[in-house]
């Protein structure tokens, strides 16, 4: 059965936006951040008009009820993943913070002065910086795996840096400018071979593709609500109990804590231990939604319609005289479509194309070192979701020549 | 829309006037544009009187801030330091003539940031330069 989009479509009142009068928004840019259905935004609304209030502690109703809420919501979010458990799933704000919670906890306790992580040429910065600053801090060492000219990982380069023996391979399940869905499994089974533990970033694999945990073997997995149909300012990580456990807390505060003296304290058990202070109690509720949202459609849905939608882009892309793509083929990449036009700055691309309502992202989307290595400051970006559809890639294809156009 | 991409900023961009480089210069500086990556390195030389003689940009970016920054060295040429030092946002946007969003605006004076934190000797271009 394919996807419905045009019912899908029903469920995102923003897609009927005019960003100008006549002119309907043409949203290609859900790889930054996707739309939210009426599902999410009716649950979350519902929380703060029904439920609201503080959770854990609190014996009143709705105290109660609003830790049932955010601790249901944690329980789906574990099962969409394939978790064992939910205590295995810790709320964080984002990617980027799972990303730092695990540099900050676990990498502290573990690495010392030339350690090394392997990284790959493809990261975003969201899986650099933290690393540069353990670098700056504990002198740990650092090497990349090389990105190909197709926008794929070079594995061999990668089986002859596990030789020198890495404590962890930290890498991204799927690229945000490429596309590239890396093989994930494989990495993890090599790294775990030499010996190294591996953190899995997953921004842009959770929203789009079936991810496993279990079957992936990852030892620690980050991604964010807000890619996923769910709200901004929460995220998650999952992390295998035996390392989780002799993890120390990353942040202090309430929750976190089993008992707290004056100059001492233990922590909790998890996933409290990691989830210090008032977390982001309405947006877990709105996380829930959105994995039961996605669930109900089924992710092998999801995943081929923006595979049949990416595939028709590339193609039509590919025609127009000028475009240069960045990425793998259709086959081995996700709905994200980078290219470059000849002789015109991606800004322009972007800024001429929002006059007909098209939101594409222009810039180094956050991944400096890879269009480096490409040897462009930037790329235009278009990418798809499971509201996205052929006739908007027409209308971006029809844009990109109107661009041309200008500059002639 | 064709406001923002006069006739005037796809001539500037496509067949600048100002760009290349000053071997010897007397003042020369550069820097990016941190949200795209837009780099811009400008050489000026200057006579015993302080007056602008001649003046180069380099670098990549956008059809906004090319311009600009072909805009802006044009109108310098002949000028006192002095006065470089008093030009402000509204002389780019009066250069450009349109008017320019939070983000493009970012674009347009990037040149202007360079060209002033170079004349002021400075070690990083700050965005207080351009207020």
């Amino acid at each position: 059965m394919k996807l419905d989009v045009t019912q899908i479509r029903k469920d995102f009142p923003i897609l009927e936006r005019e960003v100008r009068p006549g002119v309907r928004v043409t949203y290609l840019d859900s790889t930054a951040t996707s739309q939210k259905p009426v599902q999410v935004i009716q649950a979350m609304d519902d929380f703060y008009r029904r439920s609201n209030a503080n959770i854990h502690r609190g014996v009143h109703t709705l105290a109660e009820e609003s830790t049932a809420l955010y601790e249901g919501a944690r329980e789906r979010i574990a099962k969409f993943i394939n978790a064992e458990s939910a205590r295995q799933v810790i709320y964080t704000r984002n990617t980027t913070e799972s990303i730092n919670l695990v540099a900050y906890s676990w990498a502290r306790a573990n690495l010392k002065q030339g350690d090394l992580v392997i990284l790959t040429e493809m990261e975003h910065h969201s899986n650099l910086v933290p690393w540069h600053m353990l670098q700056a801090e504990r002198g740990i060492e650092l090497e990349f795996i090389p990105v190909t000219e197709d926008g794929l990982l070079d594995l061999t380069s990668y089986k002859s840096l596990l030789d020198r023996r890495p404590k962890l391979v930290s890498f991204t399940h799927m690229s945000n400018v490429l596309g590239t869905i890396n093989p994930a499994a494989e990495i993890i089974r090599l790294a775990h071979q030499a010996g190294a533990v591996t953190l899995v970033d997953g921004a842009q694999s959770v929203p789009h593709l079936t991810v496993d945990v279990q079957a992936l073997d990852a030892d620690f997995y980050a991604f964010s609500a807000h890619k996923m149909c769910g709200p901004t300012g929460i995220g998650a990580l999952y992390g295998k109990l035996d390392l989780l456990e002799a993890m120390p807390p990353f942040l202090g505060g309430g929750d976190m804590i089993r008992e707290v003296k004056l100059r001492s304290f233990r922590p909790n058990s998890l996933p409290h231990k990691f989830e210090a202070g008032t977390p982001a109690i309405a947006e877990a509720v709105g996380f829930g939604a959105a994995v039961d949202y996605l669930s109900a459609i089924g992710m092998e849905k999801i995943a081929a319609h923006e595979h049949e939608i990416t595939e028709y882009a590339l193609e039509r892309l590919e025609e127009i005289p000028g475009v240069k793509l960045f990425g793998p083929s259709a086959d081995k990449k996700g709905g994200v479509a980078a290219f470059t036009l000849d002789g015109v700055h991606p800004h322009d691309v972007a800024q001429i194309l929002d006059q007909d309502g098209i939101a594409v992202r222009a810039g180094h989307h956050c991944a400096q070192p890879l269009h480096e290595k490409f040897g462009i400051p930037a790329t235009s970006r278009a990418s798809f979701y499971l509201y996205s559809t052929k006739e908007e890639v027409d209308l971006l294809v029809n844009g990109v020549y109107k661009v041309k156009e200008m500059f002639g | 829309m064709d406001d923002l991409y006069r006739e005037v900023i796809i001539e500037h961009y496509k067949n600048p006037s100002y760009r290349g480089k000053l071997d010897p210069h007397d003042i020369s500086f550069a820097d990016n544009n941190p949200l795209c990556g837009d780099h811009i390195q400008i050489d000026l030389r200057v006579d015993e009187n302080g007056v602008v003689t001649d003046a180069r940009f380099d670098g990549h970016g956008c059809a906004i801030s090319q311009a600009s920054a072909d805009l802006l060295l044009e109108s310098i040429i002949g000028k006192p330091l002095e006065e470089v030092k008093k030009l402000n946002k509204d002389s780019v946007l009066e250069l450009l003539g349109i008017d320019l969003g939070p983000v493009r605006l970012k674009c347009a004076l990037l040149s202007l940031k360079v060209l002033k934190a170079g004349v002021y000797g400075m070690k990083e271009a700050s965005d207080s330069l351009v207020e």
